[in-house]
């Protein structure tokens, strides 16, 4: 079993094991998961991060059973040790929505545009819990004014496009925390947002986690984000897990070539005037045919003939787990700077 | 990095925009199509750019920096204000006069796959400049020139935009742009759209290319830290209006205006330990709508300084013993980053 934090004695609320997803297309299979596993615990937050196409979406899409009917997936997914992928239908429509609910990165296409966002906040809560339509709607106007809406017993009444985006936004969150879920999953929660209310959203978030108690799995592109918030990283290169450990341990010392790559392409508010960017060369695989060995090693510094012929498992180094033949050059590395 | 603070300072700067406003109306729907009223998008804004710098135009989504961006160019054309380049006026030439004038300014887009057209090869994508301005010499050499400059190869020309990742494409975006050999590069948004291990070879690329052709830049973004590192000078706008202009470490080291200072406070740093320790400056609500701005001050519904005389006297663009020009009545110099709390 690789990718966990096998140290800690409970249960995690989420644990994802050896994940594969492909999607069948005229041209072949697009294999946008290729063996991930992650768990998540109670009341942490975990931060999936990667580039565009990295299949850090679709392994959370996967765990939440809302892939297309075509999608092939293979593995295993636990919610506090029942297994998800054999949930009846009505089972799993009881897990989402009230132990494990969503945010998605574009509030304006997950809300209903013709139903008051109080109104839909309600119809949640009595989907789970058995209120009178009283109650669920203070309840939403409860919520609303947890998430920060002004005026939230006014605006309970608002249908989404009288909204601004953040405070649609912000409306999803109080959906996604209404039935009090143990975790919440945020699907690039601010990317659509300007810099201000991403501030203003994650704050909430934190907030809603906070007030819930619930675990948090963040999926998002942005390295700053993933600083703000998360406890734990694991960052996700061409379906596969390159590295998973403490933020605070993998931002200080990288044990995987792509994931120094990443931050030092970033340009840092920081950074001392002048500071030269470092790109990744080239550009990531095709999902369609990746690589033999590590999808990384086409585009590696580091990359001997051992990484295009042998795929690197995820293994122990320092405090972090890497999946790179070279890894502990790269953590040594790190420190020697 | 080109460094006009060492250079001869020339007496006119290649583009020098004053005062310039642009109004969109609201128009009533159905047939009629009254105007019900007007967005103003840019509400008397001024700049300059001297030759050789990179001026960063910065702000959220509705600020105008694009329609700045395009009412340069003259692609819109501006409600009023002034656009010089090279000491000439922009406003009132005949079309052809300034087409002529294009040739020394061109455009990247934020979006390569939207504004290059799938059904023409990188070549005639590259050479269409040149053949629209019937430049002389050998087309075929120059494109394959450029192709070179902006990292590409030669024989990448017969090939067509969908066959190429979303770097490549902007390379190629920025090849047409370079193809005429222009004095001004405007960059609207030129990285926004890409992963950042591609935006950091496409900001490389930018640099080398300014260094080597004596390029100007005005880049226009919404990423604070995009801008930072590439930009000399930098202007802040918040509703259609400048708050803020100065140098990069003026603006960005000691940041005078209320809403510089929440922008930059906002902006995550990848560094966990940092983070932690930052102090933040949440804003509270959103920005006004443009079409009915608050009076006096844009930025007093969301300022924590407002006094009543910010509601009752919208603040220029002055400097006021900062050492750069502030658009605010209580303007404080505040050096976020090195003053974290405990």
């Amino acid at each position: 079993m690789t990718g966990l934090d096998s140290s800690r004695a409970e249960t995690p609320v989420l644990s994802v094991r050896d994940l594969e997803v492909a999607f069948p297309t005229p041209d072949g299979d697009v294999q946008a998961v290729r063996g991930v596993s992650w768990d998540v615990y109670e009341g942490e937050v975990l931060a999936i991060a990667g580039e565009s196409g990295s299949g850090k979406s679709v392994s959370v899409m996967a765990a939440m059973g809302l892939l297309p009917a075509t999608a092939q997936v293979s593995g295993s997914i636990a919610y506090r040790g029942r297994d998800v992928l054999a949930m009846s239908d009505k089972d799993l429509e009881r897990l989402r929505g009230s132990s494990i609910s969503m945010v998605f990165q574009d509030p304006m296409t997950s809300l209903n545009p013709v139903m008051a966002v109080g109104a839909q906040i309600a119809e949640g809560v009595r989907i789970h819990q058995r209120v009178n339509s009283r109650t669920a709607r203070s309840k939403a106007v409860e919520l609303l004014d947890l998430v920060g809406l002004p005026n939230a017993g006014q605006r309970v009444d608002s249908y989404p496009h009288e909204l601004s985006g953040g405070m649609r936004q912000r409306a999803m969150i109080a959906m996604a925390i209404a039935n009090d879920p143990d975790l919440l999953i945020a699907d690039e929660p601010t990317t659509a947002l300007d810099v201000t209310i991403q501030a203003q959203v994650i704050d909430v978030l934190e907030r809603a986690r906070e007030a819930t108690g619930s675990a948090l799995v963040i999926i998002t592109h942005d390295l700053g984000v993933v600083a703000r918030i998360a406890h734990r990283i694991l960052v996700m290169y061409a379906g596969r897990a390159a590295e998973t450990g403490m933020a605070d341990g993998v931002f200080e010392r990288p044990s995987h070539p792509y994931t120094a790559g990443l931050l030092g392409s970033i340009p840092r508010l920081d950074a001392p005037k002048g500071t030269r960017l470092m790109p990744i060369d080239g550009a990531p695989p095709s999902m369609l045919a990746p690589p033999p060995g590590c999808a990384f090693a086409p585009r590696c510094p580091r990359a001997t003939p051992l990484c295009s012929q042998e795929i690197p498992e995820l293994r122990p180094i320092g405090n972090q787990q890497s999946a790179c033949h070279h890894g502990e050059d790269q953590y040594n590395e790190a420190e020697d700077v | 990095m080109s460094n006009p603070a060492d250079l001869p300072v020339e007496t006119t700067p290649l583009l020098e925009v004053t005062d310039l406003v642009k109004d969109f109306p609201i128009r009533s729907k159905g047939a009629i199509r009254r105007t019900v009223g007007m967005v103003q998008a840019v509400n008397g804004v001024s700049l300059h750019i001297n030759r050789g710098e990179t001026l960063g135009l910065v702000g959220e989504s509705g600020s105008g920096k694009s329609t700045i961006a395009r009412c340069i160019l003259r692609l819109i054309e501006p409600t009023s204000g002034s656009v010089r380049f090279k000491g000439q006026e922009l406003a009132g030439l005949s079309r052809r006069q300034l087409q002529a004038m294009r040739r020394n300014m061109q455009i990247v887009y934020q979006d390569p796959m939207a504004s290059l057209d799938p059904r023409m090869t990188v070549s005639a994508i590259i050479s269409e400049p040149l053949r629209i301005h019937r430049t002389t010499g050998d087309i075929g050499a120059r494109v394959g020139e450029l192709l070179e400059l902006v990292g590409l190869r030669p024989e990448h020309g017969n090939r067509y935009p969908h066959e190429f990742s979303g770097g490549q494409r902007q390379r190629i975006g920025i090849a047409r742009a370079l193809a005429l050999a222009p004095d001004l590069i405007i960059l609207d948004e030129p990285v926004s759209a890409l992963d950042v291990s591609i935006q950091a070879g496409v900001l490389n690329l930018l640099e080398d290319l300014q260094r080597q052709l004596g390029l100007t830049y005005l880049f226009v973004a919404h990423d604070l830290s995009v801008v930072r590192h590439i930009s000399d000078r930098v202007a802040v706008m918040y509703l259609g209006r400048i708050v803020e202009t100065g140098t990069g470490p003026e603006v960005y080291e000691t940041p005078a205006h209320p809403y510089t200072q929440a922008l930059l406070s906002a902006v995550p740093i990848p560094d966990p330990k940092l983070e932690k320790r930052r102090r933040r400056i949440v804003l509270e609500g959103d920005a006004p709508n443009p079409a009915s701005p608050p009076s006096g001050c844009r930025f007093r519904t969301r300022c924590w300084k407002a006094e009543l005389i910010c509601t009752e006297y919208d603040p220029e663009l002055l400097d006021l013993g900062i050492g750069h020009p502030v658009a605010c009545h209580f303007p404080t110099p505040d050096d976020l980053m090195g003053s974290e709390q405990g």
